[in-house]
């Protein structure tokens, strides 16, 4: 019981404030802190230092502890969801338990939003210091609870850095489950003609990636499944699957129904006699598929997939698949749920509607695409076998314009404040295909700034300018239209001449911003996971911690955390692979000991606080013949949503509870202990 | 109204994952804001006992703020509902006790809304400030 572990002893508390070199000290007076400090209640001793959190400042906290017989900790620096965890493990050099250590926050909070208040802010630093010192007066120790981690991992989404992260974690010897919505793995850059700046083929490097993925013995892949559910935390998450019907049996589904033989082979004989047609959204609807159907033939698994929207349930494709028995056409969504001990969210991004942005007339003007429309059409596989043609007549293109920023960098409100990062670079490459596979047809490129920051982009640039695609610096302010002849008509502001321009084209193509995928709001509010304003996931830390979440456990990949190239995110899918296979190689993860704990004496067994708890963690039982409530540790995730409830103040939220709370409320309003 | 140099007490009872990590980033992108709020962290705003605020208000603040995480958005999946629900009720208690229910704020800051943050910080201490000394105050000495 917490009550009893108090100890009746008189605290002894020591308080450094640090200077953060002038980040602190620049606007708070240190010296007047520090004396400050002295003359509150319960302070053995105050020391300043340079940066606490080095070494030497460290150890200035481990020896005070030891010298003046410490019970307490308080150090005034930065946040401390930053240094938290880095004093806590001075406070248990010095031989104190680790939770008996509180931060005041003078950094974030305080001298960086009061910059230009010094007496201000060395006032708000000492109210911060005093609240810390009544908090750390009443500080307990606490133990942290140590708990098994299941040995597989999930990663969700079967985009390049999905792939990638499934490989590295399998090969690390974890079992993985990688889930994907769509029928097959691949994502966006299946979609890619050629890759920059090397020119690799996208299909090429990405198709063996993707039969590595179907062949590895150690990943179970889930296509066409969706996250439904999640429960747990960190080493114990259980993800509840939904599979989705496919309509199709794979060989080892048929098998284990009986079937000698039997199952999906992807020969195609259904699509022959499909009657149902409708666009393909792999190739963004400028191809048809039936409504059995796969996206392209590279797909993994080589399965094909039923469109029960628009099937009309005439079964000759059942017929056409004979004795395989295939198809079923009165299947079902299944829920399956699997326990994972960390997952890796990669959920990628989509295209910007940039029909929005209704002045370049994209969806009004035929020969006004994207830039992954443009791929589709400049690919050997794609609907035009590599012909790139002018949607309206079928023409060739003589001139092309790109619309850099197309969306991006938008602070209209319309489109997306933030650079989509990879937009110049495949606009390079694009106008390179151009000239290399029509010769005489001239890209222009119209362009805010080239951001061409990776490896061998700067030298990819120049390369492009040198074999004569035409570069105009200036936002395209609108497009118009020839009714006749389908022409469009560029209208821009040549920055550098400081000239207006008007350009008549065959074709124009926009840029377009890249936005979260649509699911990427459920998926992340499943796995507890925030997001910036932008809705791209939220990392733990932008610097020090680009892979990992505030939910521990759950680790991000690619796009889904920002707009990045292929290498960036292959290799932030390593790295997020990595750190999920940290808790699993460990074995066991420690848990913050934040958990409720009912003082029994207090409690009237009312049974209030038990629908409070959001994870069924209390439960009333019957102890020395009356009922009080009982608390499970390892399903406590430490809110005390329960202890800010309880109607008679009989919930102890261990590190949180109601008397040091208010100690730390009275120490402000108050201006000391009570 | 308040003489010259009155300089309100506000308490600040902010969650760890959304409120507090967006006041954090306020202070990375250096969002300037009057400095009259005290910060107290919670692990959620699930956790604020209504007598935490009363007390405040007995202890003479005059005004307390509570700030978490967006609906849906919370780490505990719904200690934020639970909260505001609390909240409501504690306003009208407030009135009945004399006290302006304005001196009592819950805010919605997530941990990417720094600029949002120092909006808030500005306008809960205006309203404060607008409003005068609590009446609790005489009483509390």
């Amino acid at each position: 019981m917490a009550e009893v572990n108090k100890k009746e002893e008189q605290p002894r508390i020591g308080v450094f404030v640090c200077h953060c070199g002038t980040n602190i000290a620049g606007s708070v007076n240190i010296q007047d802190v520090m004396d400050y400090a002295k003359t509150l209640p319960n302070v053995a001793v105050s020391d300043e230092y340079q940066y606490m959190c080095s070494t030497p400042g460290q150890g200035k906290i481990a020896d005070a502890i030891k010298e003046h017989n410490l019970t307490g900790i308080v150090v005034a620096a930065c946040s401390p969801r930053l240094h938290e965890p880095t004093f806590r493990n001075a406070t248990k050099a010095g031989g104190l338990n680790p939770f008996r250590f509180e931060m005041a926050n003078i950094r974030e909070q305080n001298s960086w939003v009061h910059m230009h208040q010094p007496e201000e802010a060395t006032e708000k630093a000492k109210d911060a210091v005093r609240i810390a010192v009544a908090k750390a007066s009443k500080l307990e120790d606490l133990y942290p609870k140590s708990v098994p981690v299941e040995k597989t991992a999930m990663v969700v989404g079967g985009g390049v850095g999905g792939m990638q992260a499934a490989l590295d974690l399998a090969d690390a010897g974890i079992k993985t489950y990688l889930v994907e919505k769509t029928p097959t793995i691949g994502g966006r850059m299946s979609q890619l003609d050629k890759t920059f700046p090397t020119l690799d083929c996208s299909q090429c490097i990405l198709t063996p990636k993707m039969v590595d993925v179907f062949r590895n013995e150690n990943i179970e892949l889930l296509t066409y499944t969706e996250v439904e559910e999640v429960a747990g935390y960190i080493g114990n998450f259980d993800v509840t699957l939904r599979k989705k019907a496919r309509g199709v049996i794979t060989p080892d589904e048929a098998e284990a129904k009986g079937i000698v033989g039997g199952g999906c082979t992807g020969c195609g004989d259904c699509v022959a006699v499909c009657p149902v047609i409708k666009p393909n959204p792999f190739e963004l609807g400028m191809a048809p598929r039936k409504a059995i159907y796969v996206y392209h033939p590279q797909v993994v698994p080589l399965i094909y997939t039923v469109d029960f929207d628009s099937c009309v349930k005439c079964g000759l494709c059942v017929e056409a698949c004979g004795d395989k028995k295939a198809i079923d056409l009165e299947m079902e969504d299944e829920l399956m749920t699997v326990k994972v001990g960390t997952v890796v969210l990669a959920t990628g991004y989509e295209i910007f509607p940039i029909e929005k942005k209704f002045e370049w007339g994209y969806k009004n003007f035929d020969n006004v695409i994207t830039s992954l429309e443009f791929e589709r059409l400049i690919c050997a596989s794609g609907p035009t076998g590599g012909k790139l043609i002018r949607p309206s007549d079928g023409d060739k293109p003589k001139k092309v314009a790109f619309v850099l920023c197309a969306g991006s960098r938008d602070t209209t409100g319309i489109g997306k404040p933030y650079c989509s990062r990879f937009c110049c670079m495949y606009s390079l490459k694009h106008a390179h295909q151009i000239i290399e596979k029509m010769p005489g047809a001239i890209p222009y490129i119209f362009y805010m700034d080239i951001r061409s920051f990776g490896k061998m982009y700067e030298e990819f640039y120049y390369r492009i300018q040198d074999e004569g695609a035409k570069f105009i610096r200036g936002r395209v302010a609108n497009i118009t239209e020839d009714p006749e002849t389908k022409n469009l008509y560029v209208h821009a502001e040549d920055t550098l001449l400081g000239r207006p321009v008007d350009l008549e084209v065959d074709m124009v193509v926009l840029a377009a911003a890249i936005q979260p995928t649509a699911e990427t709001e459920k998926t992340r509010r499943l796995f507890g996971v925030s997001c910036s304003q932008d809705g791209w996931l939220l990392e733990a830390h932008p610097k020090l911690n680009p892979c990992g979440t505030t939910t521990a456990g759950v680790y991000l990949a690619g796009v889904c955390q920002g707009p990045k190239d292929i290498p960036d995110t292959v290799a932030q899918a390593e790295g997020a692979a990595s750190a999920a296979s940290i808790p699993i190689h460990k074995g066991e993860v420690e848990l913050e000991p934040y958990f409720a704990q009912c003082i029994e004496e207090k409690c009237a067994g009312c049974g209030l606080c038990v629908p409070q708890c959001p994870y069924s963690a209390l439960a009333l039982v019957e102890k020395d013949g009356r009922t009080v409530m009982q608390v499970t540790e390892a399903k406590c995730k430490g809110c005390g949503t329960c202890g800010g409830f309880c109607p008679g103040g009989a919930i102890w939220m261990q590190h949180f509870a109601t008397p040091q709370i208010v100690a730390q409320i009275d120490a402000f309003l108050l201006g000391g202990e009570q | 109204m308040a003489e010259e140099n009155w300089k309100p007490k506000i308490i600040a009872i902010i969650c760890n994952w959304c409120s507090y990590a967006g006041a954090d980033l306020a202070g990375g992108a250096r969002i300037q804001y009057p400095p009259d709020v005290r910060a107290i962290r919670v692990m959620c705003t699930g956790r604020v006992d209504p007598l935490f605020i009363l007390k405040a208000f007995q202890d003479g603040a005059d005004g307390v703020l509570v700030s978490g995480c967006h609906f849906g958005d919370c780490h505990y999946l719904e200690g934020n509902y639970k909260c505001a629900k609390r909240m409501f009720l504690l306003k009208s208690v407030l009135k009945n006790l004399g006290i302006d229910d304005k001196r009592l704020r819950m805010t919605f800051v997530s941990a990417s809304e720094g600029a949002k943050w120092g909006t808030v910080m500005t306008d809960v201490i205006k309203t404060v400030k607008d409003l005068g000394p609590s009446p609790i105050k005489e009483f509390a000495k």
